[in-house]
């Protein structure tokens, strides 16, 4: 009779309908870090060396594609977005979007890793199962319909590359980034969670559908509630991006951390930053842009005059791009605060460019820096055209791309941006990009001179640099893209534009 | 007694705010990760008290999902801190200051 009893309870739990195609990029992920540390577990001696990186490569490819299949099915007219686990998961263009550019920076980074691992004497699978997992939790960031979902993605993000900025556990510069990243990171975690409660509270849930709805329908008689749980938000999304003020911990972390995680840092966790803030406020807060927008205008102007200042007195080429990476946050942020469906597709277009630009960047200096990671100052890249010519030139494209030289996909990205900026009538904060952008060209600049025109005889000359095959398919791949998207940017274009987030209210 | 709700709002502003000034001010590695441990804490006593006014169960299930990213945090919060720890004894968030510029 009990027995009788527990079975129909048991028979009466509904478990949520998953969508196994639409998880299909989320589970490969998770499943080749699983199988790397079956591999590491099980095999007594050590595998051929770039196995560990060859299955990442693999791994993020066949995430790209069950991506592209996913794409078809969502950008048919007929079929359309959709949520899956009980409306936790959206599907749309934005998702697959994302799926493919932070998937993309798994495997640059993989790629620089390699090599990286075995002269450091670090090599395991360790770094690779963190990249892959870390990565995973940016993807879930990015299709997340619930603040909740949208702060499990951004904790297994962060909890991964905690321990990858500290992988080089000899270095104490290493240490040092990890326990300077955990603090702040858990510090604006929790000013994030502050935030999704005060949102929770104000409108009775944290499915973003049901948010949107709510909003839409009701108006709020008391909204201090809510603009605080926007503040809030902005300060867990914020620090993720790495905008001003809240961009403390980056050149420290950067600089710190090894360089292909860096480059992981940079590219991957950037971007899944900036789609879960694209996602929660340009789509779900929409009603209330006026609200949010001139806190993004705030945030922005800082981030580009900050980023681009500050980078100029750098000598250490890593803190250079950290600050760089910074005012390239505050670009991006230009196409959010527009809030229009061109300025997210401008955004988009700048997520995608940037991925390939700064992970090449990372990637040289992967290479220049030597045995020990330790020669990132700029003397490190004097006369760096006469020892590898092809190695400088392939710097020289990123350098010039981040500077927004015509030509490569940096310009055009920055061009797009400003352009939302002025067709919302932003026209102060489409200026001041203008000019923060003038300004940081003089600091890559100074770093292509470096390479280029030293012609003391006497000098030293720096440490050898060697190309290893992995780094040297990243660094192609990373150049292609930056050039024949700068001269040919229809198709990436036309994918940005339909890749607009959609807000689908849960399917309870 | 019947304690009014804005009672619990106000003390979990209080202890999130006692927990962020505790970051920013003390300058022990573990006292500064227990100061984060209770910023969460008070975000869940926020959850809980929502949760009640609104008569959804949603946000006590939320309370659920941020105990476990906070053991998760623990975990390789801790890790970090010892091998920070085992180097230099005594370590303080002030030692740590390779990294500027």
């Amino acid at each position: 009779m009990t027995a009788a009893l527990l079975f129909a309870q048991v028979e009466k739990v509904a478990t949520p309908k998953l969508d196994w195609a639409a998880t299909a990029p989320l589970l490969i992920l998770c499943g080749a870090a699983l199988l790397l540390l079956l591999i590491s577990s099980l095999t007594t001696s050590r595998p051929a060396r770039g196995t560990y990186a060859v299955i990442t490569v693999l791994a993020s490819a066949f995430a790209i594609g069950t991506a592209g299949v996913l794409w078809a099915r969502v950008t048919d007219a007929e079929r359309g977005a959709f949520t899956t686990a009980a409306g936790a998961l959206t599907v749309d263009g934005f998702s697959v979007f994302f799926i493919v550019v932070i998937s993309l920076g798994i495997a640059l980074s993989a790629l620089l890793a390699d090599d990286y691992l075995r002269r450091e004497n670090l090599d395991g699978p360790e770094l690779y199962v963190l990249m892959l997992l870390s990565g995973a939790g940016g993807i879930v960031m990015a299709m997340a319909n619930d603040l909740i979902v949208v702060f499990l993605g951004l904790e297994t993000l962060s909890i991964a590359l905690y321990v990858m900025a500290g992988f080089n556990r000899r270095r104490a510069e290493s240490r040092e980034s990890a326990m300077k990243y955990f603090v702040l990171g858990a510090f604006s975690s929790a000013f994030l969670l502050y935030g999704i409660a005060f949102i929770y509270g104000a409108t009775g849930s944290t499915n973003l559908g049901d948010i949107a709805g709510f909003l839409n329908a009701n108006t709020l008689e008391h909204t201090g509630l809510l603009l605080g749980g926007f503040a809030l938000l902005l300060v867990g999304f914020g620090f993720k991006a790495s905008a001003v003020p809240f961009h403390v911990w980056t050149p420290d972390v950067y600089q710190g951390a090894p360089t292909p995680v860096t480059a992981f840092m940079a590219s991957a966790s950037k971007a899944a930053a900036f789609a879960a803030l694209l996602r929660v406020f340009v789509s779900t807060f929409a009603e209330y842009r006026l609200d949010w927008q001139p806190l993004i205008w705030g945030i922005a102007v800082l981030t580009l005059v900050v980023g681009s200042v500050l980078a100029i007195v750098q000598t250490d080429v890593k803190r250079m791009m950290a600050y760089s990476s910074i005012s390239h946050a505050g670009f991006i942020l230009v196409g959010v605060q527009a809030a229009t469906a061109q300025g997210v597709s401008a955004a988009l277009f700048y997520v995608l460019s940037y991925t390939f630009m700064i992970v090449g960047t990372f990637g040289v200096a992967t290479l220049v820096s030597g045995k020990g990671d330790e020669h990132h100052g700029l003397e490190a890249y004097r006369g760096l055209s006469r020892r590898r010519p092809g190695l400088a030139l392939t710097f020289t494209v990123f350098l010039l791309a981040q500077a927004g030289v015509p030509l490569t996909s940096g310009f055009l990205a920055k061009f797009y941006v400003i352009g939302a900026a002025v067709d919302a009538h932003s026209y102060a904060l489409a200026l001041i990009a203008m000019l923060s952008s003038v300004v940081s060209a003089f600091l890559y600049l100074r770093i292509v001179v470096a390479m280029y025109m030293t012609d003391e005889e006497g000098a030293e000359p720096g440490p050898r640099v060697r190309v290893p095959l992995g780094a040297g398919v990243a660094l192609g791949l990373a150049v292609a893209f930056t050039v024949v998207v700068g001269i040919l940017p229809q198709q990436v274009v036309h994918w940005a534009d339909r890749a607009i987030p959609v807000v689908l209210a849960s399917g309870r | 007694m019947n304690v009014p709700e804005w009672w619990y709002l106000v003390l979990s502003a209080v202890l999130f705010s006692l927990g962020a000034l505790g970051l920013l001010i003390r300058r022990n590695p573990l006292v500064m990760f227990m100061c984060v441990e209770l910023m969460l804490n008070a975000v869940n006593l926020t959850f809980v008290t929502f949760s009640r006014s609104l008569n959804d169960i949603g946000g006590q299930v939320v309370v659920f999902f941020v105990l476990v990213v906070a053991a998760a945090e623990v975990t390789v919060g801790l890790g970090i801190i010892v091998s920070i720890l085992r180097r230099k004894p005594g370590t303080t968030a002030d030692d740590l200051s390779l990294l500027k510029g």
